[in-house]
């Protein structure tokens, strides 16, 4: 795992945690030159960076929301926004509504009795809860993983292959070259790819949590719900899940749940907390673990309730 | 609710104080050993810093295993960070009580230049601070904090003066005072450097209550922020 990151830093230009802008100009020459992405970033502090990322390149709005389960409202006015190609860490105590929040996005709850919501949520700027959109589609834009993994009962090959049979496709090698990509990008390919036709159950946990995930890719979403994806895990298990949800938001937005908070702030850039089905914090990442702004957060984030 | 991480930090602090103390008492007495001309209090201060040395490696040790730990985040995360910070200034202090000492150990063979007057107010506004910075510490206190970085400018003249005088009064006017305006000199830099680490320390409690990084943005200093939203 240690290998996919130092691969992600060779892509991209490696993270200094220096403000570019502080450096003088004749040592920054010395360095590689700059991508033009950089040179904007050295015009304009972090926090300018924020607010454009921010406004410009949204890929979730969730708007004035509420959710009900019968006369129970599970969640409470949530207002909130998601920059593309972020992971969002989704924290507060159990029961506060960070699942129920989380199946929101691909409508998940919908198979649940005398539910009632209000409010909007956009993905791509498309309503989601709009009548004419079709639940089949949304649900593969918006994937979905969960904490105990659940391969169905066929090889591992069929795991990730049935997505795209169920969307009728029918084509034997874009079938099997999606499902080569699907394994690599999750991780587990050279782990099953010598046994590809073998039981999905003959995996260790940790292994099926990323056969899922290479499930919920393989149709190809832009959006991925993970719903405590680690939590049932051992650490070498979760820590590959971590390094592969690093690679994973270069092309997906990421929104998890989790109850360690420790992987929360590794793994997420913007963190919201959660209680009592309200948003009561949502800021970067770092913020939220070095200086909350509510007290109630800090409280939450130093272990003094939850 | 008192966490174990409470009572741990706790330690810390009693730490830092105790060591504050210590470091307290090495400033004031390699000034009375300057004063007096004193040499083995002078060199009962050199001896000394070795037990401030065992006690930086200690605290940092704890620290660094608190922070491996308990794995800390928010306002535990930024007291630990400071106390790591505070202890190693508070180890640099006592390391320029040592060279004071040296100094007075060089002069203390020779008749004193002068009677020494701004050079001991120097060194109890030095000890001042140390001890300013280390209460506001204590107290989350960032107004005290502010006070401390707000005086530093004052030693800053007083240490100019001090060593102007040096120059022009003495040295330049009879070289054969030279021996003995150097060593003084060079301990006037030494407090003057204590103030420093005064005021850094001041520096890092501020970070600590208001998260706001001051070092190197002094102009952006202002009166302290109200508390948390609830
Ligand atoms: N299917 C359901 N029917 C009724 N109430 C539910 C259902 N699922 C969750 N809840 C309730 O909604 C609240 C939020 O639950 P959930 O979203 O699972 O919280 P979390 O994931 O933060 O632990 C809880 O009070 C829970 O009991
Ligand atoms: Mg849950």
């Amino acid at each position: 795992m240690t290998k996919l990151y130092m691969e992600s830093l060779k892509e991209k230009s490696p993270k200094s945690t220096i403000d570019q802008s502080t450096i003088p100009d004749a040592i920054q020459d010395r360095g590689k030159s700059m991508s033009d992405k950089d040179k904007q970033k050295k015009d304009s502090s972090a926090e300018n960076t924020k607010r454009k990322e921010l406004t410009e390149n949204l890929k979730i709005t969730v708007r004035n929301f509420n959710f009900y389960y019968g006369p129970m409202q599970a969640l409470k006015n949530i207002n909130m926004e998601v920059v593309t190609n972020t992971v969002v860490g989704i924290i507060g105590p159990s029961g506060c509504g960070k699942s129920t929040f989380l199946r929101c996005f691909n409508r998940m709850n919908d198979t649940i009795a005398d539910i009632r919501y209000e409010g909007d949520i956009h993905i791509d700027g498309q309503h989601i809860f709009d009548k004419n959109l079709d639940v089949v589609d949304l649900r593969r834009k918006v994937g979905m993983v969960f904490q105990k993994s659940n391969p169905f009962p066929k090889s591992i090959f069929e795991n990730v292959a049935y997505g795209m049979k169920i969307n009728g496709v029918k084509d034997k090698n874009k079938i099997a070259a999606t499902v080569e990509r699907s394994l690599k990008h999750a991780a587990i390919w050279d782990e099953v790819k010598d046994r590809l036709n073998k039981s999905a159950f003959a995996l260790s946990g940790g292994q099926q949590q990323r056969l899922c995930i290479a499930r919920a890719l393989a149709v190809e979403p832009q959006v991925l719900l993970l719903d405590e994806p680690a939590s049932a895990l051992d650490p070498i298990a979760t820590s590959k899940i971590e390094e592969l949800i690093h690679e994973l938001k270069k092309d997906y937005t990421i929104l998890i749940v989790t109850h360690n908070m420790q992987q929360a702030a590794r793994v997420s850039d913007y963190t919201a907390f959660f209680m009592l089905g309200e948003l009561y914090e949502y800021d970067q990442t770092n913020k939220i673990f070095t200086n909350p702004s509510r007290k109630i957060t800090e409280d939450y984030v130093t272990g003094r309730f939850g | 609710m008192e966490r174990h991480l409470d009572e741990e930090m706790e330690i810390v602090k009693n730490d830092l104080l105790k060591m504050g103390i210590m470091v307290e008492e090495a400033i004031q007495n390699s000034i009375e050993a300057l004063k007096k001309q004193d040499a083995r209090l002078a060199s009962k201060v050199i001896s000394d810093d070795e037990r401030i040395d065992e006690m930086d490696n200690q605290i940092e040790e704890k620290i660094i295993d608190l922070l491996a730990l308990f794995q800390p985040f928010a306002g535990d995360l930024r007291f630990l960070t400071t106390a790591m910070h505070i202890n190693s200034e508070l180890e640099r202090i006592a390391d320029l009580t040592v060279n004071i000492s040296q100094r007075v150990l060089e002069l203390s063979e020779q008749p004193m230049l002068k009677p020494l007057i701004d050079i001991p107010k120097l060194a109890a506004r030095a000890k001042h601070m140390v001890r300013e910075s280390i209460d506001s510490f204590i107290k989350h206190d960032e107004k005290q904090a502010l006070d401390v970085i707000l005086s530093d400018k004052e030693s800053n003249q007083l240490r100019t003066m001090v060593i102007q005088e040096l120059i022009y009064d003495y040295m330049v006017k009879d070289a054969s005072t030279v021996t003995r305006a150097v060593p003084l000199l060079l301990l006037t830099r030494d407090l003057e450097r204590i103030c420093d680490h005064a005021t850094a320390i001041a520096e890092d409690v501020i970070y600590m209550v208001q998260a706001k990084m001051v070092k190197h943005h002094r102009a952006d200093l202002k009166k302290p922020k109200s508390q948390k939203a609830e």
